[in-house]
């Protein structure tokens, strides 16, 4: 069971946790390396640097290589993690993440920062929308998106610990915390963050988790219960929790830092499908379009993924239930 | 060097007998490495057939994982298998598929299959084979169509940076590829000089040439640089139709007519070879 925080206190950046923890974790298990593709100092890469020197591999700018060199690593004993920009930890590297890491059975934990519109003004080409719709279908990958920095170290432990290949989402946003220290979290659970009767939000990752934590106390103004589900597990998918939710509930809306074509609302709808559970339903994220340069604030609203967007969304599928 | 000569002819006898009654196979990239893959297991590495994963042993890779036939043969001969067993492969539920896959075949130490990640997976296995103070070698091969892919030119780059010494690349230089020949398609050029210019200890030799690929291994592994052997191979070796023929990548039906015709004649030679 997870542990609520009773204040939602500013959270350190989550690629700052991912950090410690891989640092913590390295101080004990010589196995752990942190390979990198030069953009390691976007996520304090130097820290681990400067305390395990020779287990810091900057391979230089070749994602293709991060990803087939860590697989090789693995297959002689080493846990490496391997870290770029989602858009290059996906798009990029999808064939060696298929192949010499999915399919051949290898060792590897992918660390994906800066996901959809979270590297803001870095542009179109930085926006990772699809990433999720890249990875989520190759067999026996792992997908975490940790929501607050206790979720991520649990995440970094878990993913050490346990054989097979992560594809861990690291946003470099500051946040809040949601989760106390001491929270037990699982694999393929998902967990339930606000009660309400009327409606489910199903958020992915801190920026649209704290969208429909906001949504929420909007639509409990008007009178409007929403339920809250931080996803946490994009796969393995936590079939029960959403199937229950949606069933309690009546109606979903889920919320995504992504592109609303193969990722968290894909996943959803495709478990209410095979779960024979119609339920009316909307998906907020990024639309069929580029991502294009501005803060991630300026982005939500161009996007549509603001608080507001999800509580209209809701006001309609709630709508939807009663017709 | 008899003994690397005779297993050498008795890859090409066992990857022509599977792949001929498969009806499918690439024979011409099969053929042209079986004289490197005899010496790697007949005399450089170190391996143990009854236990595949023994951590003492040297690793190699067939990053131009479509020459799997070949290595099976090695395998199945030197022991990791029984020999009937080559005669399964590519049939549904095979330990022996087209492409190299260390799921499923004992000896096999990486999956390939999309060219140029495999000798990327092999530099990160020298690697980390360094970081933890083991001395076992780790030997990938490619092709000289692979090298067009830039991944391999990414491996080019890091290995020498890093100075990984554990690590040996062989490219099986036969100067083909599916569409025709390398160097109307896109050339490789003076790769020895390029492997050197990049860092590496670089040579070219006959890749048909027993002693001199043994030599070449031995001066590679007294270097403290990763060496990157460039050998000089014939695509289709042993079938002389396949050698003159443009089109040997793969064989299909009709393809291997004539094969019997070459195969009594591998089987005399080797049979001569043990007078």
């Amino acid at each position: 069971m997870v542990n609520l925080v009773k204040e939602r206190l500013e959270d350190i950046e989550l690629t700052k946790a991912y950090s410690q923890q891989l640092i913590e974790l390295a101080e004990h298990n010589p196995k752990i390396v942190d390979v990198e593709a030069d953009v390691g100092n976007c996520i304090y890469g130097g820290d681990f640097c400067c305390r395990f020197p020779e287990r810091y591999i900057d391979l230089g700018i070749c994602e293709q290589s991060l990803s087939s060199v860590s697989a090789g690593m693995s297959a002689v004993g080493m846990i490496p993690f391997c870290h770029t920009f989602a858009v290059f930890a996906s798009r990029r590297m999808c064939d060696q993440n298929y192949i010499s890491c999915a399919y051949a059975k290898n060792n590897v934990k992918i660390v994906a920062s800066a996901p959809g519109i979270s590297s803001g003004e870095n542009g179109g080409t930085h926006h990772a929308n699809e990433d999720i719709a890249l990875v989520r279908p190759i067999t026996d990958i792992t997908i975490l998106e940790p929501a607050d920095s206790v979720a991520m170290r649990w995440a970094v432990k878990n993913a050490a610990e346990h054989f097979g290949v992560y594809y861990i989402r690291a946003e470099r946003l500051k946040s809040n915390r949601v989760y106390e220290d001491e929270s037990g979290f699982a694999l393929g659970k998902a967990n339930i963050i606000r009660d309400g009767s009327d409606v489910t939000l199903i958020a992915e990752g801190s920026l649209m988790l704290n969208e429909c934590l906001l949504a929420a106390d909007y639509l409990a103004k008007n009178g409007v219960g929403a339920r809250v589900v931080d996803i946490f597990t994009i796969k393995p998918i936590d079939v029960e929790t959403i199937v229950r939710c949606a069933k309690e509930t009546g109606a979903v809306v889920t919320a995504e830092n992504h592109s609303i074509t193969g990722g968290l609302g894909s996943a959803v709808a495709e478990v209410l499908c095979d779960s024979f559970c119609a339920v009316p339903m909307r998906r907020i994220g990024v639309p069929n379009r580029f991502g294009e340069v501005g803060q991630p604030d300026e982005l939500k609203k161009v996007m549509h993924m603001t608080y507001l967007d999800i509580a209209e969304a809701a006001m309609t599928v709630i709508q939807g239930k009663n017709n | 060097m008899s003994n690397l000569k005779k297993l050498a002819l008795d890859i090409r006898i066992e990857t022509l007998e599977m792949l001929s009654k498969h009806g499918f196979g690439h024979v011409g990239g099969s053929l042209s490495i079986a004289d490197a893959i005899a010496v790697l297991y007949g005399k450089q590495m170190k391996y143990d057939p009854k236990n595949p994963k023994w951590d003492g042993r040297d690793y190699l890779v067939l990053s131009k994982g479509h020459c799997g036939p070949a290595l099976y043969s090695a395998l199945a001969i030197e022991g990791f298998f029984p020999r009937e067993e080559l005669l399964t492969i590519n049939q549904l539920g095979t330990r022996l598929p087209s492409h190299a896959d260390k799921n499923l075949t004992p000896g096999i130490d990486m999956t390939t299959g999309s060219l140029g990640q495999g000798v990327s997976c092999a530099l990160g296995m020298a690697l980390g084979l360094q970081l933890q103070g083991k001395p076992n070698m780790v030997y990938a091969i490619i092709g000289d169509g692979e090298a067009q892919e830039g991944q391999v030119w990414e491996t080019m780059m890091i290995a020498p940076n890093k100075k990984v010494k554990n690590f040996i690349v062989l490219l099986d230089n036969n100067e083909q590829q599916l569409d025709g020949f390398t160097d109307t398609i896109s050339g490789l050029g003076d790769v020895r000089k390029k492997a050197e210019d990049f860092g590496w200890f670089a040579l070219s030799v006959d890749g048909h040439d027993v002693e001199a690929i043994d030599a070449a291994i031995e001066r590679c592994k007294a270097s403290d640089q990763p060496g990157f052997i460039d050998l000089r191979t014939v695509k289709g070796k042993g079938w002389p139709a396949k050698e003159a023929a443009l089109n040997n990548h793969a064989c299909r039906g009709v393809a291997f007519d004539g094969v019997e015709d070459v195969l009594a004649d591998m089987r005399k030679q080797f049979a001569a070879m043990n007078d």
